[in-house]
């Protein structure tokens, strides 16, 4: 293994932008005589729209423009949409309301918008939204979830009767009635997955700019899939065609899925650049606007059941869950809580029979869409809780009823969509446990004990489907798009290297990994290797980067248009050194001809294939480029085993996590360095759902979580360091070998956290987020018991 | 407008500010220096963070006018030619940073926590002190072995 090649604990290329000050996000870039944005958003969260007066506002000082949903409407700006296609059980199609990108007769929730205001400066855009007159017809607002299925239950959308959106299912229904109904022992858990904000540390921001002069349109965007935006903001919002608009991401702070959809902030500032006569309009979310507007994650209430044999082997799982979809459907919103989830039930292990009902609901509260792991930790915590509890009740260790019930042969087939291609689960459970020191707990319990404190552990054996998707598999599935990558590799003159991509990075490090990749494959060193992504007007098209797919699927795309780079190069190099093709063999930077000591470097042949005077172009064309496009074959399985160790003091109800140990099989590991940041960074979010993070709206629809004040962000003192280990079963279905690693932490660890402290109270369930004051009521009985 | 004055990684800066104008508004806007960013409008994140006549502060929490005479320190300013400072170079050995949003603010407390703690510092130390920075990426778990280890070569 070199220093800069697959599998290298390589530095990251592109540390030294974002270090030294240099790093370029869109509120960085400034473009001539660039104006601001301001939205005016609506203070309830449902209400008539019967006027809007902006005459004053308009001519307030330093205004260009003021718009409305009318102006939209006059204009033919159409509404954003939802790209995945759900059924319900009864064959009809999902209820979509309208999503228009200025509110249109109603406003749905808090912070839904109203108007924008384009202003020389922000303070002069404020001003005049000030000046604006809504006048509102306020309607009562529909926010519990559970509720809103009731008969006069408030309506979001009219198309959606009892706010329903789709009452889907999957899986056999009588099958598994049947073998609940010979279950030798069902375990029932009702669990709440709390609504999570992402937050991003870098705040959702855009810059629209029309050229008059070439009736083109550049939107700088805070984007995870420029392309996708691009192509949704053309063919479905009908701004612009799509050779008539650039959308360039630059540098992103962090996306974890919020920035994957297509807002209307975007199409906004687009459009109001054209009515603006041609001035760049910029908007930068704040906070505050960012917890009211961006898609929140999870937000799932569910009935769980389990049904095992009298051998302690799990005979069925029914599940059945409402999905807040707040009060539009954001762009994959529908995947979520359907083929994200319910295809995951399974787990890790044998579960013969699995059927679960998904009902989607709309409220009025802010959309709900993917957040990192987006229906897979929602899974996970479902099928590990109720692991857990069920092993409590029949009385077994948790990790041997977990063994007792262990897929073990691969490729396995679950009841629920999913086939299995690789794994060793109990491998990475044992492997968890030694580095844990499992047996040594109840020792460790005791010495908490003499402290005054509650001592608790708990695992979570996760699996995920990643490597998102195969075109056909996800289209029969209602996926509006494919979810193939593409990659272009660009070999100059002097063999440097351009790698055209269209994965995202926004800090996943791919400036780095993909130069690893190209490094191993070519032989050079990887500082002459360069990424370009993020820019529609260089990359031909891509899908993006969400559900751990950049290295599984872009990577093999690249994967692929190395071959052909060195399949081309092979011929070039044939010619020149006037040997067989079928002779020459390339190694370690360096083509030769068998059995002689005839070698051109890869830079030499590229130089060769560009000067084009020693081989006929009739046949080979000079110049050293090649594309690809990769369609997955099947989805990927990342899987392991996290577990957690915990201190309750049971006097304050605070929970202190005091050991942490994460057993990954993310397949083969381009850069380990890269790879343990990311699990890291989930296993953080995983804590933060499960201790203290939610999104909170009143009875009337106010959010209550409005900043960090009050939506707490798990701080570095709320954590410890991490121990992690890897097992490897290599991914058979891509060359590289690659599962994924992106989503693994968040996924695993709301389960583990709370197993971990279920049991150190000794109780069934504890709320997420497991604040001091959850916990403490959820001590009543111990305080009871010492009374 | 007020005009004020300061010096900024060493340059002398003047500018004319609103009242309003945040410090961290005149460093972006006015200077074009974007390294410093806003992540909050509560003073909760700490991407902002810069020196302040040698001290750590929040650039979202001070007003330019109130800044005027004194010397800012950010990010941009802290390679001196072309060698990084320690602790930069830490958080790189160590992959302290992933988008790299929460990067500057996260460079310029760990500087501060070693000008107050000093040079050997605790992991639990670190993560006390790091109290007014988020991160949404790294789980803090490399941020705090960057600063470790960054506190050891100042
Ligand atoms: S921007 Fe200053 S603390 Fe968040
Ligand atoms: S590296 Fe992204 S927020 Fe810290």
């Amino acid at each position: 293994m070199s220093d800069t090649g697959i599998g290298a604990r390589m530095l990251r290329k592109e540390d030294h932008r974002f270090i030294t000050g240099k790093g370029r996000y869109t509120d960085d870039i400034n473009l001539p005589g660039q104006a601001v944005g301001y939205f005016l958003r609506s203070p309830h969260a449902h209400a008539e729209i019967k006027k809007i007066d902006i005459k004053k506002a308009e001519k307030a000082p330093g205004v260009l423009c003021v718009l409305t949903g009318d102006d939209a409407a006059a204009d033919n700006i159409g509404g954003v949409i939802c790209g995945w296609m759900i059924h319900s059980k009864d064959g009809s199609p999902m209820k979509a309301g309208p999503h228009p990108v200025l509110a249109q007769g109603k406003v749905r929730h808090v912070g839904d918008q109203v108007a924008v205001v384009v202003a020389h400066t922000m303070a002069q855009a404020k001003a005049a939204a000030e000046m604006i007159n809504v006048s509102y017809n306020v309607l009562d607002a529909n926010v519990d979830p559970v509720a809103s299925q009731k008969r006069g239950a408030p309506q979001v959308h009219d198309v959606a009767s009892r706010n329903t959106v789709f009452e889907w299912e999957l899986g056999d229904k009588a099958a598994t009635d049947a073998a609940f109904s010979s279950a030798a022992h069902i375990t029932t858990l009702d669990l709440v997955n709390n609504r999570l904000a992402p937050n991003a540390m870098e705040p959702r921001a855009a810059i629209g700019s029309y050229d008059a002069g070439e009736d083109h349109y550049t939107l700088y965007t805070t984007s995870q899939n420029p392309h996708v935006a691009r192509l949704v903001i053309s063919a479905f919002v009908g701004l612009a065609p799509e050779h008539k608009l650039r959308v360039i991401a630059p540098d992103v702070g962090g996306g974890f899925g919020s920035k994957i959809f297509i807002y209307a902030e975007e199409v906004v500032c687009l459009w109001a650049s054209k009515r603006a006569g041609g001035v760049p309009v910029k908007w930068v979310a704040d906070r505050s606007e960012a917890f009211l507007t961006d898609a929140n994650g999870r937000d799932h209430v569910t009935t769980a059941e389990l049904a095992t044999d009298s051998n302690g082997k799990i005979t069925g799982l029914r599940a059945k869950t409402i999905a807040n979809m707040g009060a539009y459907l954001s762009t994959f919103a529908s995947s979520v809580p359907t083929y994200l989830y319910a295809t995951l039930l399974s787990g890790q292990y044998n579960i013969p029979n699995i059927y679960a009902e998904v009902d989607a609901v709309y409220t009025n509260t802010s959309p709900v869409d993917a957040y990192r792991g987006a229906g897979r930790p929602e899974a996970t915590y479902v099928v590990e809780r109720l692991m857990e509890t069920a092993a409590r009740e029949l009385g077994m260790d948790p990790a041997e009823f977990r063994a007792r019930n262990f897929v073990n042969s691969f490729p396995h087939q679950t009841p629920v969509i999913m086939c299995y291609d690789a794994g060793d689960y109990g491998a990475s459970q044992k492997k968890a446990m030694e580095m844990i020191d499992y047996a040594g707990f109840e020792k460790r319990k005791a010495a908490s004990a003499r402290k005054g404190k509650l001592r608790g552990i708990g695992f979570s054996n996760y699996i995920e489907a990643c490597g998102i998707a195969p075109s056909a598999a996800v289209g029969s599935l209602g996926a509006g798009v494919g979810l193939w990558e593409s990659a272009e590799v660009r070999v100059n003159p002097v063999g440097t290297v351009e790698i055209l991509t269209g994965s995202h990075s926004h800090g996943q490090g791919h400036e780095t990994t993909f130069a690893q990749l190209v490094s191993d494959r070519l032989g050079i060193p990887a500082d002459q290797v360069a990424i370009v992504h993020g820019d529609t007007d260089k990359v031909q098209f891509g899908m993006g980067t969400y559900g751990s797919r950049s290295g599984a699927v872009g990577m093999t795309a690249i994967s692929k248009a190395l071959d052909k780079i060195e399949a081309k190069a092979k011929k070039v190099a044939a010619h020149v050194m006037e040997a067989s093709e079928s002779d020459v063999e390339f190694k370690d930077g360096t083509f030769s001809v068998k059995g002689t000591d005839k070698a051109m470097a890869f830079g030499e042949v590229a130089l060769s294939a560009y000067v084009a005077h020693k081989f006929p172009t009739s046949e080979i064309e000079p110049g050293l480029k090649e594309g690809a496009f990769h369609d997955p074959t099947n989805f990927t399985f990342p899987a392991g085993c996290h577990i957690c160790e915990l201190e309750v003091d049971a006097d304050t109800g605070v929970t202190e996590i005091v050991d942490w140990v994460a057993v990954d099989d993310f397949g083969n590991v381009i850069n380990p360095m890269i790879v343990e940041g990311q699990v890291h960074g989930g296993i953080a979010q995983g804590v933060g759902q499960a201790l203290t993070e939610a999104v909170v709206y009143d009875e009337g629809g106010q959010l209550l979580t409005g900043s960090y004040m009050d939506y707490c962000m798990p701080r570095a003192d709320n954590l410890p360091s991490f121990k992690l280990g890897f097992t490897t079963t290599e991914c058979p279905s891509n060359p590289l070998g690659i599962k994924g690693c992106g989503e693994a932490g968040a996924i695993a660890a709301p389960a583990a956290v709370m197993n971990a402290l279920t049991s150190a109270l000794g109780v069934k369930d504890v709320a997420m987020p497991a604040t001091p004051q959850n916990v403490w009521n959820a001590m009543a009985h111990l305080r009871e018991a010492a009374e | 407008m007020p005009a004020i004055s300061m010096t900024v990684n060493g340059e002398k800066v003047c500018g004319d500010v609103e009242g309003r104008t945040l410090l961290v508004d005149f460093i972006r806007g006015n200077l074009g220096k974007t390294g410093t960013h806003v992540g909050c409008d509560t003073s909760q994140c700490g991407a902002c963070v810069v020196h302040v006549d040698g001290k750590a502060i929040k650039s979202c929490t001070a007003l330019a006018v109130a800044c005027d005479g004194v010397t800012v320190n950010t990010v941009e300013g802290l390679a001196k030619n072309g060698t990084l400072h320690p602790m930069q170079e830490a958080f790189r050995e160590h992959h302290g940073l992933q988008c790299g949003f929460c990067t500057p603010g996260m460079i310029m407390a760990g500087i501060d926590i070693v000008k107050r703690k000093g040079k050997k510092l605790k992991e639990e130390t670190i993560r006390e002190e790091l109290e007014g920075n988020i991160c949404r990426c790294t789980g803090y778990h490399n941020i705090v072995k960057a600063i470790q280890a960054g506190a050891a070569k100042m």
